[in-house]
């Protein structure tokens, strides 16, 4: 590519307007930004792009914790993380020369649980409460106790201010909002009105006034025995019992994690790909993001795909793998053309993908040695030239619905601002890669400026 | 053929597509599918291009030979406020409950409970009969949570069982895992030919074995049309830049020497046929750790147009073809 050429120039003009670019090194830069959090829909590459960030802003000198929730085997062993836990641990290869450091972690949801009970309870309370079955299950499996728990780790992590930046990545939920529903939803289950009814057999007696209600209350505690089955409720009253003391703290908990993902040392990044789907979920995000006051810092597009030729469209590219096709019918069968589907009759890239294949069997008896005719050469050539050109004309029809795709997202919200990251062949496995990526997704632009090839 | 067809896989594999595409191809020539959502993302809706789904069965699709699908969005708390009318006459206790947050608690908080209602549901449809003892469904295809959380999801019977020791949620329990482990299910797992979403089908596989669940297939999505065989890939290396250049200068793109238009696509175009090999060969990679699954496998175009409703038939053609339905 010639990046002086006038006509690649608008071209890049045109595909990065209206959108405003989003600065990802000043993001990572500013000592004010403490936090930033990757969230968006499953398969997106939100792992990977946080700990590509995290990587980045540990090179240009901050020190920072990279929370991961589930990693992918190779991801976690490209930070060289195999052995991760709870506690972050210091990531080895990374270049400290501006003075920064990257440490990783990943949540274990059941360890950050147990660690909130053993610090709030005296010993023997804390025994009583880890082995109820019902604390058991709720650490272990229950879908909102992963992001309850991704909450309190990150401000676990903020309130000992330990690093200059934590990157967080959300777990894989339900629905993209689920880490922002669920810590509330449990904060107020175990601090709210369920929990006096359950606890309500324990405490009547004390206050007259209460009475009326606990007649109330008892019914709605035998109704939930009936559903539930007496003995499991009788896990959930032991538990709450013994949890009482330490109700008041979820609820405040909850609720200082809520605001410190509203403050200003918070950044929100959208992560997505130009795919139908996860920009709709996107969209969806930046709204729920607004209305909760919360600070989105702007969307980034992974896996976005461009081309060194984009100046060639698929018509022409198509046009001339066409040319090139039947040239070589003419030549080399003559009359048996006939027999062969015209490439004229498929003008589809993947249908017409079948003339070239069946064109290439006949080119193989001419590739081999005994082929001394010198006409040979020149047509595989002539169909490799054919096919490069319609692979071309592939790639530029990914290009055109990934620009729609976004053009739709951009034209919705204008307002968000975008780094675009280019499509890899394979998965990350190290570091090397990750850095790669966090220059793309300071460049803002999926290809980097340097000739990738 | 099973009647009760999970859908899983990873995340953006498509697998609320596939299970669409499933539901309409095993409705094709007069059956009638119910297809399930039980996430509350409303995926079967937008990919349907219908409004909003209600907790209600409603037809949304015709299927080729005149077929019906019908569709359903589980809502776990409708789902139980439902049960507790029809077992306990509970109108305005019910709503009380709700009050006070025992609804909320009971399917979103207690653990396994809101599994149990999901899949309940889902296996309710299964079994129901029409006056005639027929089966109302002939297929319930479920669009199921992802890989990494569907064994837990289906495995209702081992969460449940340390808590609800007796009652109806028990009982309940107990019976949804009769159908789920019985041959009336199968568990379909859905991937691309990529490192991640492959790790996680062959791990999500053994859980489900282990767990006894009953697996079904491998459906490999998004597969890229090939363009370049292996000779043209062998070619790209040997052949000259200056030979290309003439080539893509004879089919009318322009000048064949240095700086000329078609010599200065033979770079970008190389580029392109580079990373087309190097994923090329990646995909092989992966197809063949998916072939040592020992499962029925299929492959799924992808879509040159992207996904839309016409998309949706294209693959349920497909996967008729491929004799999964």
């Amino acid at each position: 590519m010639s990046p002086d050429d006038p006509a690649r120039h608008q071209e890049g003009a045109r595909r990065l307007t209206p959108a405003r670019v989003l600065d990802v090194d000043r993001l990572l830069e500013d000592p004010r930004n403490r936090i930033v959090v990757c969230c968006g829909s499953g398969g997106v590459g939100k792992t990977t792009t946080a700990a590509a960030l995290g990587l980045r802003a540990a090179e240009r000198g901050r020190k920072v914790v990279v929370l991961t929730i589930d990693p992918a085997r190779r991801l976690a062993q490209s930070m060289g993380i195999d052995s991760l836990d709870n506690t972050p641990r210091r990531v080895k290869g990374v270049d400290d020369s501006a003075g920064g450091e990257l440490h990783a972690m990943m949540l274990d949801m059941k360890r950050t649980f147990d660690e909130i009970v053993e610090s709030h309870a005296d010993p023997d309370r804390a025994a009583a409460i880890l082995g109820n079955p019902f604390y058991q299950s709720l650490s272990a499996g229950f879908a909102g106790t992963q992001e309850y728990m991704a909450m309190e780790k990150l401000g676990q992590l903020r309130a000992k201010d330990e690093w200059d930046l934590i990157v967080v990545d959300t777990p894989p939920s339900r629905s993209a909002l689920d880490f922002l529903d669920a810590p509330k939803r449990l904060g107020s289950f175990l601090d709210g009105k369920l929990i006096r009814v359950l606890l309500a057999p324990a405490k009547v007696g004390g206050r007259a006034g209460m009475k009326f209600l606990n007649v109330g209350m008892s019914m709605m505690t035998g109704v939930l025995g009936k559903v539930l089955g007496g003995p499991f409720l009788k896990d959930v009253q032991t538990f709450v019992a013994a949890m009482d003391s330490m109700f008041g703290g979820f609820r405040t908990r909850a609720d200082a994690t809520y605001k410190l993902l509203q403050a200003s040392g918070t950044a929100f990044l959208v992560v997505a790909a130009p795919e139908r789907d996860a920009l709709r979920e996107a969209a969806y995000f930046v709204q729920r993001l607004a209305a909760e006051d919360m600070p989105l810092a702007g969307l980034v597009l992974n896996r976005v795909h461009g081309s060194g030729a984009d100046r060639l469209s698929a018509e022409r590219a198509l046009a001339a793998a066409e040319n090139l096709e039947d040239a070589r019918i003419v030549d080399q069968n003559g009359g048996k053309a006939g027999l062969r589907s015209s490439p004229g009759n498929s003008p589809d890239p993947h249908g017409s993908s079948e003339p070239a294949d069946a064109a290439h069997d006949d080119s193989t008896p001419d590739a081999a040695p005994e082929a001394l005719d010198a006409g040979a050469p020149e047509r595989s050539v002539d169909a490799l030239a054919a096919g490069l050109l319609r692979l071309h004309a592939e790639r530029m029809h990914l290009l055109a619905r990934e620009q729609r795709t976004r053009d739709r997202f951009t034209a919705r919200h204008p307002e968000v601002a975008v780094t675009e990251v280019a499509a890899l062949p394979g998965d990350v496995h190290d570091l090397a890669g990750l850095r790669d990526i966090g220059a793309r997704l300071a460049t803002g632009r999926p290809e980097l400026p340097e000739p990738g090839a | 053929m099973s009647r009760l067809q999970v859908v899983s896989g990873k995340g953006g594999t498509g697998k609320t597509t596939v299970a669409a595409a499933l539901a309409l191809a095993l409705a094709t020539e007069g059956k009638r599918a119910l297809l399930v959502e039980v996430e509350g993302r409303q995926g079967i809706a937008q990919l349907f291009e219908t409004e909003a789904l209600p907790y209600e069965e409603r037809k949304i699709a015709v299927a080729p030979g005149g077929g019906e699908v019908y569709a359903l969005a589980i809502d776990a708390e409708l789902a139980l406020l439902d049960y507790l009318q029809m077992f306990y006459k509970l109108g305005s206790a019910g709503r009380a409950l709700k009050k006070l947050g025992a609804i909320d608690f009971a399917t979103t908080i207690a653990p396994g409970v809101r599994d149990v209602l999901l899949t309940g549901k889902a296996c309710e449809a299964v079994r129901r009969k029409d006056k005639k003892g027929r089966f109302v469904y002939d297929y319930v295809v479920m669009d199921a949570p992802p890989t990494g959380r569907i064994t837990r999801f289906l495995n209702v019977n081992d969460e449940v069982a340390g808590l609800a020791k007796v009652g109806p949620i028990h009982n309940q329990a107990q019976a949804v895992m009769r159908v789920l482990k019985s041959r009336e299910t199968a568990v379909h797992l859905v991937t691309l030919l990529e490192e991640m979403p492959v790790q996680e089908t062959v791990d999500g596989i053994a859980e489900l074995r282990t767990a006894r669940l009953p697996v079904g297939r491998v459906v490999v999505n998004m597969v890229r049309p090939q363009v370049l065989d292996a000779t043209d890939l062998e070619l790209v290396r040997e052949t000259p830049r200056t030979a290309l250049a003439r080539s893509l200068s004879g089919a009318g793109l322009g000048g064949a020497r240095r700086g000329g238009h078609a010599e200065r696509l033979v770079d970008p175009l190389l580029a392109q046929a580079g990373e087309y090999a190097e994923r090329h060969a990646l995909e092989q990679e992966q197809r063949a750790v998916l072939g040592e699954l020992g499962l029925p496998m299929h492959e799924l175009p992808l879509l040159a147009e992207g996904m839309d409703l016409a998309g949706l038939y294209e693959l349920a053609t497909e996967l008729r073809k491929q004799g999964i339905a």
